[in-house]
């Protein structure tokens, strides 16, 4: 803010949208029924596909490995329910992209014990075997992204951590999965931060989590073990502050270089639900088969947090949780940076932090977009300092490559948070997504030709 | 048993609400007291002035749009804006066909050369004042009294000049405070001035509604207060220094700060949005070359107000600015310790 520059505390500019965790935040985790279908995609997670192990016909156990990490950047996957593999054929993503996947009838009538592995204890493993274990259980960031766990985890040559941040901050409005998480699942947690900290070598450890948060804080504050280096932090309640660049400045003072990840600046960002999944899976050998879900919005009666098995069909969760016949919009993710589903026939994945109903009418559209009027709303809203307006009339000419050498669009991460304040409506984050991969192509084009 | 189509679309999925129409409503609002005001002391020909006006502009908005064969554009509030601030520039005895006439250059030349709405260099308002102080400059220059006991009964000989005549003279020529002071070195009243009990423009007499039109937008969050406050503190820092220097032939600081068109065009005429800097630093900059602009012209140049010709030239310079003020993008240049 120019000459005005108070932020002292925290990354700069941001927005606040009304946060509407209330209808949630006091309902404890509750476990979700098993779908008589399972379906899992075998792109869940950033980086390559799993690849398949199992075959059409064969039974398998809950926690049973259907498919093996596709390379580094993978990870396999584990069923979810013990049944039978119906088909394997291409499935519907969010994206709206078909990718190979699995479909599981779900045995009516089993217990649906788990399988477990090999344990990892966090003791006598050395940083290979942890990491090795996390991506064994197919962990990936709940937060949203699904980037694999153990990519992040592996310092890179002549790098080192001092500083491992686990990210309960959950900005998003509506999603209270990760302060249920906080709440409920505090054991899990610290373990989990006994993998990291072997993991990363990291000297101390900040739970980081923003103040409308602050009974998970104090619980978390008087359970952490004496010997262990981690403190609590709570901060303003500031949008996009989950992000990990952000929590990174916010806490530390320092900025994560354009282009680089939070490990130049000798932080590592691990997300609250996944530390507490590591914590949970690896002393059991165990994979992921289950995540916790967030159900709300106007359009649902049976709002809540819910395990839900991972590949449970998105028809199948609303019909149990009382969704409108009259649903118009549901998001998958909260409404920030969440994607519109345009298929209720797909599944929900790894990275499905919540799904958010809302009724015909429920949400306000914009009734027409207006000229940019260069109020300069977007310009105090963006928290990585670029100028959304410049960029936006900069995407109208097409003028792409200018765009990205003198605006700086590809550090851009769609946080929204100027299309939220844009007073003409304008679909800003829209163009950059485009302008994005405009830019990428011709970028991998210009490579290709040497 | 769902519907089998859903709405989507792409993140993120609210908005904040306030659109541009109704920033622009509220800045009508803002206006409303100001121009209360002004029918209140100046009377029947203040309102016709008003009238006439936002009538031309509107008009002309309509028509261009439709001429141009696009849906009008009329309803986000802004041709409404442009012919009230025109309006409140002109003397309230000035020939209506005169009035009429500058809002439609105001529309015409002002906004839609540039591309309309966002597109404009300038205030669209003040290129149509001005349009008329070059074409007129004496109907421009000739003042009604304030109070005048008939005012609500009659109106100015002048209002309804008929189209290219000589506008009948009852007005009294260069009587402002602000010529008063250049050309006679008579100082007028600051609190005079402040509570609008002294003649002028027909809004820019009460300094005290315009600033608080300026309270209600900023804290709206529709209106940047750095516009004001940087152009009002660089007058009044500027005109403080040469008044110290020598009380004898420069004005007071609180008169040049009251008198004239200062505070409607700092509050109102320069806070334009697509006429200003995008950032704050970029802002700081534009409202002191305004100000700058202000104290030269009205001390040294040769007409007694300067405050149209000042915002003008900082709108000429405002795309100058965004580009040589960039805000620092996160993650370039120092990274560690960035507080230190």
């Amino acid at each position: 803010m120019g000459f005005l520059n108070f932020h002292n505390n925290s990354f700069k500019h941001g927005v606040h949208p009304p946060e509407q965790k209330s209808e949630t935040n006091g309902l404890p985790i509750r476990q979700f029924p098993f779908s008589p279908v399972i379906i899992m995609p075998m792109v869940q997670h950033l980086g390559a596909p799993s690849q398949i192990i199992v075959r059409e016909g064969q039974e398998v156990v809950r926690g049973q490995l259907l498919a093996k990490a596709g390379g580094y950047v993978s990870v396999p996957q584990h069923a979810p329910v013990s049944g039978t593999v119906r088909k394997i054929a291409n499935v519907p993503t969010i994206s709206g992209k078909m990718v190979q996947g699995i479909y599981i009838e779900t045995f009516p009538f089993s217990g649906q014990e788990v399988m477990e592995g090999k344990p990892i204890d966090h003791e006598t493993a050395i940083w290979e075997e942890i990491l090795q274990g996390i991506q064994d259980a197919g962990i990936v960031g709940l937060g949203g992204a699904a980037f694999p766990t153990h990519v992040k985890l592996k310092i890179p040559e002549g790098k080192h951590c001092d500083t491992l941040i686990i990210n309960g901050i959950e900005c998003e409005p509506y999603l209270t999965t990760d302060h249920r998480v906080m709440l409920e699942q505090s054991d899990d947690i610290f373990t989990g931060i006994r993998y990291l900290l072997k993991a990363t070598g990291a000297k101390r450890v900040i739970i980081s989590i923003e103040a409308n948060k602050q009974d998970a804080a104090d619980h978390l504050s008087a359970r952490i073990p004496k010997d262990m280096p981690v403190t609590v932090q709570v901060v303003p309640v500031k949008y996009p502050q989950g992000a990990e660049k952000m929590l990174v400045t916010a806490l530390l003072g320092r900025e994560v270089p354009s282009g680089g990840l939070p490990i130049e600046v000798n932080a590592v960002v691990v997300n609250v639900a996944t530390t507490a999944e590591i914590g949970r899976l690896l002393p059991h050998g165990r994979g992921i088969q289950e995540r916790v879900i967030t159900i709300t919005g106007p359009g649902v009666k049976k709002k809540g947090n819910y395990l839900i098995p991972i590949g449970t069909p998105l028809r199948y969760v609303l019909e149990q949780v009382g969704a409108d016949e009259n649903v118009s919009e549901v998001y998958m993710g909260g409404p920030m940076m969440g994607v519109a589903v345009s298929n209720l026939d797909i599944s929900i994945t790894k990275g499905t932090s919540g799904i958010v109903i809302f009724n015909e009418n429920d949400i306000k559209r914009p009734d027409k977009v207006y000229p940019c009027i260069k109020c300069g709303a977007c310009v105090d809203a963006c928290p990585i300092s670029l100028n959304p307006s410049k960029l936006g009339i900069l995407a109208k000419f097409e003028a792409y490559d200018e765009m990205a050498t003198n605006y700086h669009l590809m550090d851009c991460f769609e946080c929204g948070s100027c299309s939220y304040v844009c007073p003409s409506h304008i679909p800003l984050v829209q163009y950059f997504r485009l302008s994005k991969s405009i830019v990428r192509k011709r970028n991998a084009a210009a490579k290709a030709a040497g | 048993m769902f519907k089998k189509t859903l709405n989507i679309s792409t993140s993120p999925h609210l908005v904040r609400g306030i659109g541009t129409n109704d920033i622009m409503r509220n800045v009508v609002w803002a206006l409303v007291p100001v121009a209360m005001y002004a029918v209140y002391s100046f009377g029947l020909s203040a309102l016709l002035i008003l009238v006439t006006s936002m009538a031309a502009c509107v008009l002309t908005e309509h028509v261009l749009a439709r001429y141009s064969k696009k849906e009008t554009t009329i309803s986000d509030w802004s041709a409404v804006i442009t012919g009230l601030l025109l309006g409140l520039t002109l003397p309230p005895n000035f020939p209506l066909w005169m009035a009429f006439l500058g809002g439609i250059i105001s529309i015409a030349l002002g906004k839609f050369a540039f591309g309309g709405l966002g597109y404009n260099v300038f205030n669209p308002a003040l290129v149509g004042r001005a349009f008329l102080q070059a074409a007129f400059p004496v109907a421009i220059t000739t003042w009604f009294p304030v109070y005048a006991p008939e005012r609500f009964s009659t109106v100015s000989a002048a209002t309804f000049t008929l189209p290219f005549l000589e506008p009948a003279t009852d007005g009294f020529t260069g009587a402002t405070p602000l010529s008063a002071f250049k050309f006679d070195h008579v100082t007028t009243s600051t609190s005079d001035l402040a509570l609008g009990l002294i003649t002028g423009s027909t809004g820019e007499t009460c300094a005290v509604l315009i600033v608080l039109g300026g309270v209600y937008l900023a804290a709206r969050n529709m209106m940047n207060w750095r516009i004001p406050v940087s152009i009002l503190a660089t007058v009044y820092a500027l005109s403080g220094i040469l008044y110290m220097v020598d009380s004898q032939i420069y004005p007071s600081p609180d008169f040049m700060l009251f008198s004239g068109g200062l505070m409607l065009g700092a509050v109102f005429m320069a806070t334009d949005m697509v006429g200003s800097p995008i950032t704050s630093v970029g802002i700081w900059i534009y409202g002191a070359v305004i100000g700058l602009l202000v104290v030269v012209i009205r001390i040294w140049g040769g007409l007694p107000e300067g405050v149209m010709y000042a915002i003008l030239l900082g709108n000429a310079l405002t795309p100058h600015i965004d580009n040589l003020v960039r805000p620092r993008v996160y993650g370039t240049g120092k990274t560690m310790d960035i507080r230190e």
